[in-house]
């Protein structure tokens, strides 16, 4: 861990023109991933700001949407009984994300900006274009069975790892942003860029930026909504495929539909595909299955990963399957 | 390789490296001199002695370091020492209260460790668990004590354990000890 | 004459117990130190080569740093041959000399070692060390091809290249019934959740080394033979170690930096790996694939056996293991040919973890014999017992006991085996294909050379002390049963002291060896220790112990029995004016390895249940009956048994290193990508004991327990996987992908 300096902030305002000030001053708040990425030598920040006397973390409930303080931790926000009514499909991505301890820790901000747990990455004594650019990528022909099948460039197949964006994006959600020039909003959808030839650039905030709130509107809340993840062990691992559905329906007749999902692209993906198939019809199994076959468009494997094609197809069947109420049926 | 070497030379300003702090652990006030980088876990266990809450990994991965800060189960090896001043930290040092904490009597009766090292983040892990009462079945219990892991594979007598814990009427609210918990609610009215 | 208290066989719940749960059990890096420095490493970051340059300038100008140690400055070491190689060590090649040389032999290599004042400088200072390679050729890929035969060292420890009884392809070819297929087994990490650790402090030339260690006698002996100094001037302390299952066998060259770099800063210094670390510092369950061909008559009666194993080892050092022992034991069979290979590759040298071998050969052999049942349209478990094996067909010599039958009978009983419906995805619940498999386990009982002190103390209590270890099985327990049994003492007044090489010699805590050798130790001590007080209150003149001097002494209720009644440990000493009288036992294996051959036994059965749309395997419940022998303590037993089931989890479903051959390194060395089971993968299960005691193999009864509670589990649950699915994975672990596709 490179020596850094440590500074502790009360206010945004402080803590924009902190690290707005230089390259390599970082924010810390809950440190679940940060911590991780000083201790294996990945990051390396001159100073840290610790924003956690900042505020921003409750979550308060208005007539036209929720607003979830950016330092709520991923445990409060789970067991807030709004958002657990109104969006199951949040409530549950953060309900068996990481491990009790790092959701009692882990803010949504940096939830959102968690880096992938792309093998390379992580191991500093192998090249990564995300952490050194220019180095290359020996994922694409190397262990890859936790990278993206969705998203990848020839300089990155890093699969974005979290599961709270690839919720929110289900549930319209969009992000408070101050800055240097001051406030603005982002939609989730539109936080994450695609790794290009710029993996290192993950996402559109600029230094300085800070995450204070997200929005979900209320009428996500009217939707039916479901969030699925599939991995090797029960539970405490980031997952292999997911599936973030939300739905609305007048009857069996699908009226609006969002489908996300996670762990197989290099950012949280949107299924507009899926979107499109479903609305309009009668989701029945037959429609959630052909909707799942549309899932994976675009897909590509690299070997390891290339799993994660078939995988994808049906944990996004079966997430619509369980908004709808349908059972999966016998297995064949 | 490191994403902001060429940034370090252009730092104008005089970094501060060190830090005197005040961590209040156990019920006790200890003022020391600690690296920026320093995590809470190694200033427990490498400055001020408190051995029990074990290293496993540094990374969050293992649950071997679980403390309780401000009433709430946390890994101490992701965050840093300078960040805990003025929390309140409960280490499994600090959970036998006389006699041993129902959670710690509980697992020596079940058998609930082998090699024991993992043991002081189980217990530590299991009393976040019964305060948070997320111990309505076996199936709760195990989802939210998998933050732990055990190599050894004590799990199915990490379950027995606290539910009898619970059983011989170690209520939620008195999880932890009172001292801790008295301060979780003076918190709680700041807050 | 002994009239036991009866502490063997009694729950006792752990006598460490409450240091543990309190967080006052101290574990290797948690022995302070005045002056204490840290240490860090730094690895090689390639496979193959040369050191062309070091640059350590910027390190060793970083705040607080010490020392950097190289190759190019490091003091030279004399790394003195022992007379006999340890059974720990690989039996062939040679050890890598820590900074000795410029020569790379694989990724993650120590390269230098940074000394500071804290570990966070001593971290960082790591960092900046810099290192020029000029790169060689190397081997990071698993290639049959090269596969060679054991060396010598190797056969003469029992990992022979090949063997045969009979002609056994001549057999399977006109066999009426067979199977032939290839098994993949992952290289595994040993994960124990404490890293390893050392601290080492020098007096003058005398040493201290708190250590993760198995065996400290050993640690203290391979470090003097490094150093060229003698074992009296070392001694290393290892009270408490957390979690090994093997990976603390053998002393590793961390533990030579450790020593070399406290040398160099005249200081106390702490060395303690990184989680990464531990998948190149220390060793793994090597990467091992197979094919196993087996022959039937139609009745299922085994014709012919082939098993063929290829290993990995390191190309400076050869580890092999005994994969094939299963072959040749564990059925009954007149034609067995075995064949085992080993291909070099540039990695860090493997070793033995849980079950060495056994656990491998047997995963292979477990599922072919499935196979074969499944070919025959037979019932697995009666195709077990139509081979059972009434002696050892290898050694040619009768077991020394073998409750097996039993095991099946009562595990099959427990499971409910008999609600089976033989066809595969025959079975449902909820949506899920549901799997019962089931395999035999097989571990074999050795035992070695022990000794123990036993001290009977003025108070009338006991002091046990003896240098072996306790990683978790508790030792410390049984062995504290077995004084107080054999003292007449109740277990609270019995102590006991472990890990500590000033106390009496003690072989490795390892192979499930420790209970037969040392508790038969303690045993003898305690007797000893008996036998010498009722030789000192014969001749003491003590009118008050003239009437416990006829006939031969009867030891009970915490003392000596005359006719007047019990004669208190504590008055005893008092009427004898001793503060502590002392005693030393040994034990050793006598003719019984000629005469028998000991083994453990158990059957293990598992049921599964498959998501069929995501491939995903989780395991409702395991049930498992073992003979193990006299079972000293059933509480502790079952918890070795329970633990093998999940590390067996692990095994078949989880766990593997995802190795980059480019680089000759594992990838995902962490606890978050190298998956392990957690609580929420384990549910229900079941341990049986059955009855049984195996004096011919040892004076206590007892055989073993660790290695058994792995073996076979993860053939059990691929079985089940099988039965569940109709789809036969051969590669392990069997990940989603491979139900998904393919």
């Amino acid at each position: 861990m490179v020596p850094f300096s440590y500074t502790s902030v009360a206010d945004p305002q402080a803590a924009v023109r902190r690290t707005s000030e230089g390259h390599g001053v970082e924010f810390i708040a809950g440190g679940t991933d940060m911590l991780q990425l000083l201790q294996e030598g990945v990051r390396a920040p001159l100073e840290l700001v610790d924003i956690n006397g900042i505020g921003f973390d409750d979550v308060s409930v208005a007539v036209d949407g929720v607003r979830i303080g950016a330092m709520a931790r991923l445990a409060d926000v789970a067991d807030h009984p709004v958002i657990r009514e109104r969006f199951p499909v949040v409530a549950e991505a953060l309900h068996e994300s990481a491990s009790p301890q790092v959701r009692n820790m882990a803010t949504v901000g940096g939830n959102l900006l968690q880096r992938t747990r792309c093998l390379y990455f992580r191991d500093v004594a192998t090249p990564c274009n995300k952490r050194v650019p220019g180095s290359g990528c020996p994922a694409i022909e190397g262990q890859n069975r936790i990278n993206a099948v969705l998203g990848g460039s020839p300089d990155c197949i890093a699969a974005y790892p979290g599961d709270l964006a690839v919720a929110l994006i289900a549930a319209d959600a969009e992000l408070m942003v101050v800055g240097p020039k001051g406030e603005r909003t982002v939609l989730v959808e539109k936080l994450h860029r695609q790794p290009g030839s710029t993996p290192h650039v993950e996402a559109v905030l600029e230094p300085g930026d800070l995450i204070t709130a997200i929005w979900i509107p209320i009428a996500a809340g009217g939707r039916l909504s479901h969030y699925l993840r599939v991995r090797d062990r029960a539970t405490f691992e980031w997952a292999l495929a997911s599936a973030a559905v939300s739905l609305g329906f007048e009857g069996t007749r699908v009226l609006e539909a969002r489908v996300a999902a996670g762990g197989v692209g290099t950012t949280p993906w949107r299924l507009r595909a899926v979107e499109e198939l479903l609305v309009g019809r009668d989701l029945d199994r037959a429609l959630a299955h052909e909707a799942g076959e549309r899932a994976a468009d675009g897909a590509r494997g690299y070997g390891g990963n290339d799993f994660k094609i078939p995988l994808l197809k049906k944990t996004v069947t079966r997430a619509l399957m369980r908004v709808g109420g349908i059972s999966p049926g016998e297995p064949a | 390789m490191l994403e902001v070497d060429k940034d370090r030379a252009r730092h104008a300003v005089q970094p501060q490296h060190a830090f005197l702090v005040t961590l209040k652990v156990n019920g006790e006030e200890h003022r020391l001199n600690v690296d920026a980088r320093t995590t809470l876990l190694d200033a427990l266990r490498d400055r001020l002695h408190l051995t029990g809450t074990k290293k496993g990994c540094g990374l969050g991965q293992c649950g071997a370091c679980t403390i309780i800060v401000d009433g709430r189960r946390v890994v101490s090896c992701l965050t840093l020492a300078v960040m805990n001043q003025g929390k309140e930290i409960t280490t499994i040092e600090g959970l036998a209260n006389g006699a041993l904490h129902p959670v710690q009597q509980a697992f020596i009766e079940h058998d609930a460790f082998q090699c024991g090292y993992c043991t002081p983040g189980q217990i530590m892990s299991a009393v976040g668990l019964i305060q948070e009462g997320r111990t309505r079945s076996d199936d709760e219990i195990r989802e939210n004590m998998s933050g732990n892991l055990c190599r050894c594979g004590a799990y199915t007598n990490i379950v027995d354990a606290i539910k009898d814990a619970i059983a011989h009427g170690l209520d939620p609210r008195e999880a932890m000890t009172q001292a801790v918990e008295a301060i979780a609610q003076d918190a709680g009215r700041e807050a | 004459m002994n009239v036991p208290l009866k502490a063997i066989g009694q729950p006792v719940s752990r006598v460490d117990g409450p240091d543990k749960v309190q967080g006052h059990a101290r574990y290797a890096a948690e022995f302070d130190q005045p002056d204490l420095m840290h240490a860090a490493m730094v690895l090689s970051t390639i496979p193959s080569g040369t050191i062309t340059a070091i640059e350590t300038k910027a390190a060793r100008s970083a705040p607080g740093v010490h020392a950097v140690i190289t190759h190019e400055n490091a003091p030279r070491l004399p790394y003195a041959p022992m007379a006999k190689r340890p059974q720990v060590d690989a039996q062939g090649g040679d050890q890598l000399k820590v900074f000795q040389d410029p020569t790379i032999r694989f990724n993650g290599q120590p390269v230098a070692v940074v000394v500071a004042e804290t570990l966070e400088q001593a971290v960082h200072a790591a960092d900046l060390v810099r290192v020029s390679y000029e790169h060689a050729d190397g081997h990071t890929t698993f290639d049959r091809a090269r596969g060679r035969a054991p060396s010598r060292g190797n056969e003469k420890a029992g990992r022979p290249a090949d063997t045969e009884i009979g002609d056994a392809d001549a057999a399977l070819k006109s066999a009426a019934v067979s199977i032939d297929a290839n098994y993949v087994q992952a290289r595994e990490h040993h994960n124990a959740i404490e890293p390893h650790a050392t601290i080492a402090a020098w007096d003058g030339d005398h040493l201290t080394l708190h250590d993760k260690t198995q065996w400290p006698d050993n640690d203290r002996d391979e470090i003097a033979h490094v150093f060229g100094i003698k074992k009296e001037n070392i001694h290393v302390v290892s009270p408490f170690v957390g979690g090994a299952f093997g990976s603390a066998l053998r002393t590793w060259p961390h533990v030579t930096v450790a020593a070399l770099a406290a040398r160099v800063v005249q200081r106390p210094v702490r060395l303690e790996l990184t989680r990464r670390q531990c998948y190149t510092s220390i060793g793994f369950r090597p990467h091992t694939e197979q094919r196993v061909a087996l022959g039937a008559a139609a009745d299922g009666t085994l014709t012919a056996i082939v098993q063929e194993a290829f290993g990995q080892t390191a190309t400076y050092e050869e580890y092999a293991e005994t994969t094939l022992d299963p072959a040749r034991n564990t059925y009954a069979c007149p034609n067995v040919r075995t064949r085992y290979r080993l291909i070099e590759m540039n990695t860090n040298s493997p070793c033995p973890m849980r079950s060495p071998g056994v656990a491998t050969g047997m995963l292979a052999l477990e599922t072919a014999m499935d196979e074969l049942a499944v070919a025959l349209r037979m019932d697995p478990l009666e195709l077990r017992l139509k081979n059972y094996a009434d002696r050892d067909q290898h050694k040619n010599l009768p077991w020394s006991s073998k409750e097996l039958r039993a095991c099946y009978r009562v595990a099959a009983e427990r499971f409910g085996w008999s609600e089976r419906t033989p066809e595969p995805r025959s079975m449902r619940r909820n949506g899920h294909l549901i799997g019962y498999g089931m395999a035999t386990a097989v571990y074999p009982s050795h035992r070695a050379k022990a000794s123990a002190a036993a001290t009977l103390l003025r108070d009338g209590t006991a002091l046990i002390r003896t240098a072996g270890s306790d990683m978790g099985p508790g030792t410390y327990t049984s062995m504290t049963q077995v004084a107080a049994e054999t003292l007449g003492l109740p277990v609270e007044r019995v102590r006991i002291e472990l890990g500590d090489t000033d106390m009496p010699y003690a072989p490795v805590h390892g192979g499930s060896i420790t209970m037969a050798s040392v508790g038969t130790a303690v045993q003898a001590a305690c007797q000893a220790l008996l036998d010498d007080l009722a030789g000192v209150v014969k001749a003491s003149p003590d009118p008050r112990l003239a009437a416990f001097k006829a006939g031969t002494p009867e030891w009970r209720d915490g003392g000596l029995a005359g006719p007047g009644g019990v004669i208190s440990f504590a008055e005893l000493m008092e009427g004898l004016g001793f503060d502590r009288i002392t005693a030393e036992g040994q034990s050793a294996p006598g003719n019984e390895s000629k005469t028998h051959s000991s083994a453990a036994f158990g059957a293990v059965f598992a049921e599964v249940e498959v998501d069929p749309d995501f491939g995903t395997v989780r395991v409702p419940r395991i049930v498992g009956a073992y003979d193990i022998g006299r079972v000293v303590n059933p509480k502790t037993a079952r918890s070795q048994c329970v633990g093998g089931m999940v590390q067996g989890v692990g095994m078949a479903l989880l766990e593997q290193a995802e190795w980059d051959e480019r680089f000759g390194r594992p990838m995902n060395g962490n606890l978050a990508e190298y998956v392990v089971p957690v609580c929420a993968d384990i549910r229900s299960l079941d341990v049986t004991f059955v009855p049984g005691e195996d004096t011919i193999f040892n004076p206590l009864g007892v055989k073993g327990v660790a290695e058994l509670g792995l073996s076979g589990v993860s053939a059990a649950i691929g079985n089940a996987v099988y039965h569940a699915t109709g789809r036969r994975v051969r590669e392990f672990p069997i990940l989603p992908e491979r139900l998904l596709m393919g």
